[in-house]
């Protein structure tokens, strides 16, 4: 393949990557935007959502669709019911208290890894594409389903967007986070607004499982990659600051396709070089790069 | 006073010291590796426990320590002692570099960035796999394994030097902590703000207190690579970094002897449940929420808060 068709194939790669890595860091930016809690047990709520996908379908053999279709649905609210639990049980007693939270969620990131590996298995398993279609360009195939995805994450996207923007829902949830104590003194249940939340933002990263699952296996371990991608989207993209985190997630996304198309760099040098760049992003510009203020 | 503060942690020696000949073998050989776990903890506890600062990369100044001495031993052929020297210079001057850099941060950010950092250490032990040989690992044979005429791959010399090292680390954290220096830390922990209006600067402090910890993290990974004689990735992984923390919290961060302590007890509590169910990261888990819902201050501080308040 030429160069062009080559860097082209990577950056609709990339754009994948970017589109699933939008879902999942959104969801940690709002935990962390409205709750200022920092979730290390993100990337095994994304685990979670994957392997649970897996679950449904054995559970409904012979229709991938349909098996989708219900994953869809079903990953996502137990995932969120097991957020909330967490919420509730955990992080509400420790009054969300940064450091305890971080000990706390560290500890919620083992069980389930734990649970996972005890219920699913060490192995890497496969889910199947709800359907195979064949995008014939003039370069190369390209699979139908990874083009679904990405307009799937961008509808997601748009929905998180509109509920913030344009309900009251996500008015209260602004409020919430502009100021917990005012927005209790004017009637708002800021313990059911934080359960919410943190569920929603789990919800979030189960969605981007379900939808990458079917091109990547589900395995119990999978959700470090996430954790670390999601971190370093949300500080790039300035810590709470929803448009920074999108920006910064396809910026992400397409240059983890470019560099994994191997052109210049091993993927390991790649990856110590972007982990020591955010490094510095965190101690130099604390207010991320497309941030201009905290929040 | 003075004596009441010496005894339980001189009497902890003497106690070990005796165990060198009544426990039994399983045991004994347990203790060993405990004791150089608990320096690697107590370093920890020293910047965490007193000066406040939570990190998540230590694992790279223990790795430092581990890789510094395992490769100048097996590469260009200096002695183990020398190599343990290498090793735990390399985990102080590590730990420096990183604080020059992360204490510009503070609270959650400085956790970020020190997991950034000590990521970036385990994929470099990965990429550099031609020397550090990555996952595998590097096995030091026993032949160079002599430090001062002992042959650190016997057991019994190898809890006397494990020993050494804890207590000399213990006895130093004891000495820090009730020191003018420590007092400042621990005032850098309660109120930054008002230590810096009282004139102290707070960033030579915690960088020294963070310089400190990375000297026994370094000499712990010294000691590990010389006594268990084996060098590997996964001691460089996040993972390493969790658990001092872990073991300090158990035990009783800000307490002299709670890292020891807690190393202790979660060393036999991991090794009892591993008989019951091979779901160990369930007993670490459970036991990471369990603490900072119930026992946020660990076992030695609800001892230290209930009964015996002159605890260091």
């Amino acid at each position: 393949m030429d160069f062009g068709p080559l860097l082209l194939l990577a950056v609709m790669e990339g754009t994948v990557t970017a589109a699933v890595l939008a879902l999942t860091a959104v969801g940690l930016s709002l935990t962390f935007g409205t709750m200022r809690v920092v979730n290390v047990a993100h990337g095994e709520f994304f685990m979670l959502g994957a392997v649970l996908a897996w679950f449904v379908g054995q559970w409904i053999p012979g229709a991938p669709a349909l098996a989708f279709a219900v994953a869809l649905i079903f990953c996502p609210l137990v995932v969120a019911a097991v957020a909330v639990a967490t919420d509730m049980l955990i992080l509400k007693r420790l009054n969300y208290a940064p450091e305890p939270t971080i000990v706390a969620t560290i500890g919620v990131l083992y069980i389930l890894q734990q649970a996972a590996l005890s219920i699913f298995g060490p192995d890497a398993r496969p889910v199947a594409a709800p359907f195979n279609i064949r995008l014939q360009l003039p370069w190369f195939g390209y699979s139908g389903y990874k083009i679904f995805v990405i307009c799937a994450a961008l509808a997601l996207l748009a929905l998180v967007w509109l509920l913030l923007t344009r309900t009251r829902i996500g008015l209260i949830m602004r409020a919430t986070q502009e100021d917990r104590e005012t927005a209790r003194a004017f009637g708002i249940n800021v313990d059911r607004v934080y359960a919410g939340v943190f569920g929603l933002g789990a919800a979030l990263a189960a969605l981007g499982a379900v939808l990458v699952v079917p091109i990547r296996q589900a395995h119990y371990l999978m959700g470090a990659d996430p954790l670390l991608l999601s971190f370093i989207v949300v500080i790039i993209g300035g810590l709470g600051s929803l448009r920074g985190t999108l920006v910064a997630a396809l910026f992400i996304g397409i240059l983890d396709g470019v560099l994994s198309a191997a052109f210049f760099f091993p993927p390991t040098f790649a990856k110590i070089v972007a982990t020591l760049l955010v490094a510095m992003v965190l101690v130099f510009r604390p207010q991320g790069l497309f941030g201009k203020g905290a929040g | 006073m003075k004596k009441q503060v010496l005894w339980p942690h001189v009497g902890l020696i003497g106690l070990l010291a005796a165990g060198q000949f009544f426990l039994p073998d399983y045991h004994h050989s347990n203790m060993g590796k405990i004791l150089v776990l608990a320096t690697y903890a107590t370093g920890y506890n020293i910047a965490f426990g007193y000066t406040g600062l939570l990190s998540l990369g230590h694992a790279l100044f223990f790795a430092a320590g581990l890789y510094a001495t395992s490769l100048t031993i097996t590469l260009t052929g200096w002695p183990a002692g020398a190599g343990m020297v290498a090793g735990f210079l390399a985990g102080g001057v590590m730990a420096g570099a990183v604080g020059l850099l992360a204490l510009r941060t503070a609270g959650v950010a400085f956790m970020i960035v020190t997991l950034m950092f000590a990521q970036a250490g385990y994929l470099t032990i990965l990429y550099l796999g031609r020397w550090t040989r990555g996952d595998e690992g590097i096995v030091i044979p026993q032949a160079l394994r002599q430090v001062a005429g002992l042959d650190l791959s016997q057991a019994e010399s190898r809890y006397w030097a494990a020993l050494l090292l804890y207590g000399v680390g213990m006895l130093f954290c004891l000495w820090l902590v009730r020191s003018p220096f420590g007092r400042v830390m621990v005032a850098m922990r309660e109120n930054e703000d008002r230590a810096r209006m009282l004139g102290y600067n707070p960033f030579a402090v915690k960088l020294t207190a963070l310089a400190l910890s990375g000297l026994y993290a370094g000499a712990a990974g010294a000691a590990y690579a010389v006594m268990f004689g084996y060098a590997g990735a996964s001691l460089a992984s996040v993972q390493y970094s969790i658990l001092p923390m872990l073991w300090v919290l158990l035990g009783g961060a800000g307490t002299v002897l709670g890292p020891f302590v807690g190393v202790l007890v979660m060393f036999y509590l991991i090794d009892y449940a591993g008989n019951l169910t091979s779901a160990t990261l369930l007993v670490v888990g459970v036991a990471l929420v369990a603490l900072v819902l119930f026992a946020p201050k660990g076992i030695l501080g609800a001892i230290r808060d209930r009964w015996v308040r002159w605890l260091p």
